[in-house]
């Protein structure tokens, strides 16, 4: 078997994305996601024509104009800090998995899909020509994956009206000529840091091509298993990161896989992380990076972030005694949940002091539990303030997306599931709406937004990397505002993202929103899933120390971007098998003389049913297949 | 030493010569084969044995035993009304609840907090959710009553706490070896089959299910499996229903002509499942009709749709979802548009909300006409049993039962025609001379539904439950006749032991024979139906055989089985073609520039020294072993390590990480079965090392 990893990600947003090859033969896609940061080397459609009239020519001529102008300014200001203009001004393209396009997709057999992130480039992929593999997800996450797919088409057009029909072949920007002039931050995005990345860029799907997509995906209940050509089980485990999120488990005749993606211990939303199915497992493949920028955060001196020492080392003494599972799994869980309310909280009074300064709060929402989330804390503060502050979530899928979360309690945590049970809503923004203190709008410029608008206020609106949907807008609105804020995550480039909002007087609070898993915790899950050998992506060889003479040892592995890992068979090389009882008492047996030992040769038909090789009495076994598929037949008459 | 006479093992040999194996080896062959008679699967019925009411079974399937369902009957006040549980020997290792319904789910927290049990329960998220309701509603009318019931209140909600809510299709592990999941089954919100799979043995507690879609829900659905038992519920076990057409345009019918005739039309129904199936045709009617005659729900009903409606929509059918996705949304846009007594979030499914007002108990007696839906249904008590006696002396009013009446009730009683005088009290009493309807609502499957049920599952045994004595045999006897299939039919108590027979023995074999076993060795051939093994005939089916399994070899030791590919072993014998020992082997490549490195950090060169370096190893590693250096290979006990040259090593696995085959060399190994612990760790540690 053989692990190539594609890209490594970049965390929640970008999740990593691998090709296992030979998984009892077949080659197995792990994600395929698109890296929508590097959309910020995009410049947004300009703020005066904003959605302009109908006529072509106004359109080519906007084109043309902006061509020349930046022409010019780029030679004038090589060697200035970098600017607005320095972006590229031309319709969005978007940047794919790096190295999924020199694979064959006809050559993949199965598709598995941790998160709604990990689904966004899929249309790319289930379009082109011979792709045949069978796509596996949850339902939760397929549903919230359409929704985010129709959003990012949506958003995409205010570009296409802007801009025109498409070029056909390359843009502009695209030729090796234009690409000398960008500007090398700029550059290094576009190409990538080796030069090899240009071909990765596209034009983005169609909603025909989204909708098609969703038709070739099966989609799976929590913990349903999927079986694969009779050889591989596939089963879906709540990750906790995001509702529908899951980690996977490949089983096969001859080994048990375990795919851990970006995990949350305890989410204040999702059906908490269930490590407890992953255990027992001969391969953990462990591709969340999502802790790393955060790890050197607090190996600095971030005094809000800091955990007390206490904690730590409680988490280091646990793995010593292993065999309590519950304490363990009780200070997994615990720390999260301080840190993540402390972070949520200190979001929290920044958007008040705003408010109550007389700015209004912009959030670019990517996650969805933090809108949720926040959601829920904000109204509270609101109160306390007693100030008519209202909050828009402006999105074209807003509603939906929040209509959905009330219906789906088999993917929510326990505390909200028990709210259903005892005949609450789920989330609290089923009331804010009917109080009418939470308003939901499709667009920007939607007749009913302009009737209640009203300033200060609280808006969550797409899109995080700045450069799609309203959020530009809103930037160019209140940009010059020093009371109001900003409020971005990690993992966006925030001097590039806000490029062409400068000058800009607005407040920008950049934070995580993630709850921190700290290495120790990660270390003592790994420890505890027991695995035969663990494979980890290369970052971590420093970071992770498995060579504790005290636990069990186990081989660790590394991958490395672009480079392919051989994973070896485990050395028993023993497959169980199963034999029919029926040809087992018929079997006659050998003795070898001195030894206790005896042999036999084998008969009768083997099969593979449940990724399990059973040894049938062949004849009979025809028979009863006869004769089942013949009722079925009259069944269907 | 050892000599290596044929390496290619004689399988012929192993089959021509029929020894009877000496006396150890029999009990050690016994030992690894299940044991006679298999375990199998055993039934105590507790309930709903040729009846219908308090649904209870308890299976123990190879030692673990479930209990499905735990119903209470309402046609009984005494002890009969549960089931009874001191039949149950020994242990549950879980419980798990197919509906809410009360004759599935009403004894429970009685067994949970009263005679105590405290091991895990199963059952749907809807289920969960509904269940509490049903029971409060249950005790609410039961002390109504003046009737001392087994549990309170605080039971009830004690007990749903220790339940664990499960989705469809969830693979749930209780325990090591049990193994359950729960399938649609579209009889009323949350409607689970049960799946339950012991080691080899498994079987399917259906509950109660619908194999027809209604306006509300869809129709039951399960995998295709391989089962030892299907436990079916049988209440129509000979009734084939009309279609779900006729009988709505009865139905609408009947209550049309009432209302227009001035009448009042009681619809006596539990708070969920029927009520919104017929409240979605009846408001479709009224809008096609611009009918205007208001249609009351009693007020306990809306709280429950309002939850059941909202959160638990997945679980209603396609369309009902399509509409309600859209329609939530857009309530949550509007808010509410509706000056009535709730707003349209209470009944966000319904679109013309002009008509549906809630109801107390001050309209009985308003004039005019109107529809009620009243809970509890089968006129059993409550609302429905006071608003009955209210309007059964007028004429023109209607009684609507939409379903089937268990005996015992007063609905019951209507249904069959025989219910001319009531008792209001111990003093009054009241004549009855409205009309009634009794239409098959019922989201019960019919005869046919269970057949192509059981056709389609083709279990190796049926048994009927939840049915009418008579019309269970003669189900009974159509299943045997007519599909070979064995049957039963148990009373309350009674017992059914089913063995068990696809029970498989477990071995274990090698990597070189699954990988032989995963390339093919296909030969075609057609089977005709004369009996002849080859036909010309082209119209007989194809037959696929394979030899691969031939080639392969079992050996026993110590109740261990191992399958072994035959170029995998070597037989070293006597001389007389009668093996001795068997050498099992493994081929695997290190890196040579770490071996290199490390024999040069001695001084030495060479494949020999190679060995040399290897030897000082592993008398490092196990020090307690003599590690021989026999010059062209190491020994260790019987086990044998040389430097292999041979490219096409038939011991030889493939996928080692980080190991290219250029830069590595590859050691061949061999040893005895009674070794093998020593070989792998051997292995597996000179594989760490270098």
């Amino acid at each position: 078997m053989k692990l190539t990893c594609l890209s490594s990600g970049t965390g929640y947003q970008y999740p990593p994305c691998h090709i296992l090859e030979d998984v009892c033969g077949f080659r197995i896609l792990l994600d395929c996601p698109l890296d929508l940061s590097a959309l910020s080397v995009f410049s947004p459609v300009p703020p005066d024509n904003g959605f302009v009239s109908d006529g072509e020519s106004s359109h080519i001529s906007a084109r043309d104009c902006y061509d020349k102008e930046q022409e010019i300014r780029k030679r004038q200001k090589f060697g200035t800090p970098l600017h607005g203009e320095d972006l590229i001004h031309d319709e969005l393209w978007y940047k794919t998995v790096k190295n999924l396009h020199l694979w064959d997709p006809s050559s993949i057999d199965v598709v598995l899909i941790s998160s709604v992130m990990g689904m966004l480039g899929l249309p790319f992929l289930t379009r082109a020509e011979g792709f045949s593999a069978k796509i596996y997800v949850t339902d939760a996450a397929a549903r919230l994956a359409r929704l985010m797919m129709e959003d990012l088409v949506s958003m995409n057009m205010e570009f296409q009206y802007f801009y025109g029909p498409r070029e056909s072949g390359a843009p502009h920007w695209m030729r090796r000529e234009e690409l000398e002039l960008l500007r090398p931050e700029v550059k290094e995005v576009v190409v990538g840091k080796d030069g090899s990345e240009l071909g990765v860029w596209m034009p983005l799907y169609s909603l025909a091509d989204v909708m098609d997509c969703m038709q070739k995906v099966q989609t799976l209940k929590y913990a349903e298993a999927a079986c694969y050509n009779g050889t591989l089980v596939l089963k879906p485990f709540s990750s906790g990161s995001e509702i529908g999120s899951c980690n996977w488990t490949i089983d096969g005749p001859k080994r048990n896989i375990t795919w851990l993606s970006c995990s949350i211990f305890a989410s204040k939303h999702a059906m908490n992380f269930d490590y407890d199915a992953l255990r027992g497992r001969d391969l953990v493949l462990y591709s969340d990076k999502q802790f790393l920028p955060l790890m050197d955060e607090v190996q600095s001196n971030d005094a809000s972030s800091t955990i007390p020492s206490k904690d730590l080392s409680d988490l280091r003494c646990c793995s010593a005694d292993k065999d309590d599972w519950k304490k363990l799994s009780e200070s997994l869980l615990s720390t999260d949940e301080i840190l993540e309310k402390e972070k949520l909280d200190f979001i929290c009074s920044c958007i008040l002091q705003s408010v109550q300064a007389g700015g209004s709060v912009v959030i670019p929402y990517n996650r969805l539990g933090i809108l949720l989330q926040l959601l829920e804390m904000i109204p509270v503060l609101l109160e306390s303030l007693a100030a008519d502050v209202p909050i828009y979530v402006i999105s074209s899928i807003a509603a939906e997306l929040l209509a959905f979360t009330t219906v789906v309690p088999e993917w929510v945590c326990k505390p909200r599931q028990e709210k259903m049970f005892s005949g609450e809503p789920m989330f609290s923004h089923v009331d804010l709406m009917s109080k009418r203190k939470l308003h939901v709008f499709s667009a920007i410029h939607s007749p009913e937004l302009l009737t209640t608008w009203q300033e200060p206020c609280i808006i969550f609106a797409s899109h995080w990397s700045l450069r799609l949907g309203a959020v530009v807008h809103l930037l160019r609105r209140w940009g010059g505002d020093a009371n109001s804020l900003l409020i971005l995550e990690d993992g966006v480039d925030a001097d590039i993202a806000l490029l062409p909002f400068k000058p800009l007087e607005m407040k920008v609070l950049q934070c995580s929103f993630l709850p921190e898993r700290r290495l120790p915790k990660i270390e003592c899950l790994l420890k505890l899933l027991q695995p035969k050998i663990l494979v980890l992506p290369d970052d971590l060889k420093e970071k992770l120390d498995f060579s504790n003479p005290s636990s069990d040892k186990f081989p660790v592995l590394y991958y490395t971007e672009g480079k392919t890992l051989c994973l070896p068979s485990s050395p028993e090389g023993s497959v169980d098998l199963e034999i029919a009882s029926v040809l087992a008492e018929r079997l006659v047996w050998q003795t070898l003389e001195k030894h206790d030992v005896m042999y036999t040769r084998l008969e009768g038909e083997l099969v593979m049913e449940q990724g399990k090789f059973r040894l049938l009495p062949g004849i009979a076994r025809a028979d009863s297949h006869l004769s089942k598929t013949k009722e079925m037949k009259t069944d269907a008459g | 030493g050892f000599s290596y006479p044929d390496t290619d093992l004689d399988l012929d040999l192993l089959q021509s010569v029929t020894v009877q194996p000496p006396a150890p080896t029999i009990s050690l062959l016994n030992s690894w084969l299940p044991p006679s008679p298999v375990m199998g699967i055993e039934c105590l019925v507790l309930g709903a044995g040729q009846e219908i009411g308090k649904s209870c079974v308890v299976v123990t399937i190879n030692g673990k035993r479930i209990m499905f369902d735990c119903g209470m009957h309402l046609g009984h006040s005494d002890d009969e009304r549960y089931p009874d549980f001191s039949l149950i020997d020994g242990s549950l290792d879980c419980v798990v609840i197919t509906h809410f319904h009360l004759d599935h789910i009403g004894a429970l927290p009685y067994f949970t907090e009263v005679i105590g049990y405290n091991g895990p329960i199963y059952m749907t998220y809807p289920t969960k959710a509904l269940a509490p309701l049903m029971l409060e509603d249950f005790l609410r009318i039961s002390v109504g009553r003046g009737v001392e019931e087994k549990f309170t209140a605080d039971d009830i909600s004690a007990c749903m706490k220790k339940v664990t809510p499960i989705d469809l299709k969830q693979n749930i592990q209780v325990g090591k070896d049990l193994q359950i999941r729960a399938y649609y089954a579209g009889h009323v919100l949350g409607a689970a089959m049960v799946y339950a799979k012991v080691g080899d043995a498994s079987m399917v507690y259906t509950g109660d299910y619908n194999m027809t879609p209604d306006r509300h829900l869809g129709a039951a659905q399960i995998d295709p499996l391989e089962l030892d038992l299907v436990i079916t519920e049988s209440t129509y076990a000979t009734t084939v229903r009309d279609s779900k057409h006729a009988s709505e345009r009865k139905f609408l019918k009947a209550v049309h002509d009432c209302v227009v005739a001035g009448g009042k039309v009681l619809i006596p129904t539990f708070a969920l499942g029927r009520a919104q199936e017929l409240f979605i045709l009846l408001e479709d009617y009224w809008e096609r009709m611009n009918l205007k005659v208001p249609i009351y729900f009693s007020s306990g009903l809306t709280r429950q749709a309002n939850i059941y409606y909202k959160t638990l929509m997945s679980w209603t059918n396609q369309k009902i979802k399509d509409t309600i996705a859209l329609q939530n949304a857009f309530n949550f846009k509007h808010g509410t548009t509706c000056s009535l007594h709730f707003s349209v979030d209470n009944f966000c499914w319904c679109r013309n909300v002009n008509c549906v007002v809630s109801f107390d108990r001050s309209q009985i007696n308003a004039p005019g006409s109107c529809v009620l839906f009243a809970s509890p249904g089968m006129l059993s008590g409550g609302l429905s049993l006071e608003v009955f006696k209210q309007w059964a002396p007028s004429k023109v009013n209607l009684v609507m039962l939409p379903g089937h009446c268990v005996a015992g009730t007063i609905g019951h009683k209507l249904a069959s025609g025989k219910l001319t005088k009531l008792y209001v009290d111990n003093n009054s009493q009241i004549e009855i001379r409205c009309k009634n309807v009794n239409l098959s609502f019922s989201a019960h499957t019919d005869s046919k539904g269970i057949m192509d049920l059981l056709k389609f599952l083709s279990p190796k045994h049926v048994m009927l439950v939840h049915g009418e004595k008579p019309r269970m045999s003669i189900l009974k006897n159509k299943i045997e006749s007519g599909m070979g299939i064995k049957c039963y039919d148990p009373p309350n108590g009674g017992v059914v032991k089913i063995p068990s027979v696809t029970v498989h023995v477990k071995a274990q074999t090698t990597d070189s024979f699954a990988k032989s076993c995963q390339s093919p060795n296909f030969s075609l051939s057609r089977c005709s139906t004369s009996g002849a093994v080859f036909s010309t005939d082209l119209t007989s089916p194809l037959i696929v055989s394979e030899d691969r399994i031939s080639e392969a070899i079992l050996f026993m030791d110590r109740s261990k089985a191992r399958g072994v590919h035959k170029e995998e072993l070597e037989l070293i014998g006597s001389g007389e073609g009668k093996p001795q020992v068997v050498l099992y082997g493994h081929c695997f490549p290190i890196r040579s520039d770490n071996l290199t490195k490390a024999t040069g950090r001695l001084g030495l060169s060479g494949n020999r020294s190679w060995l040399k370096v290897l030897a000082l190893e592993l008398s490092h590693l196990f020090p307690q072993t003599n590690v021989q250096n026999m010059g062209d290979f190491l020994q260790v006990g019987s086990f044998q390590l040389s430097v292999c040259l041979n490219q096409s090593c038939t011991r030889r696995s493939s996928d080692v990480p980080g190991v290219h085959a250029t830069t590595c060399t590859y050691l061949c190994c061999s040893w005895c079965m009674e070794d093998e612990k020593l070989a792998l760790a051997i292995i597996s540690s000179v594989r760490n090392s270098l």
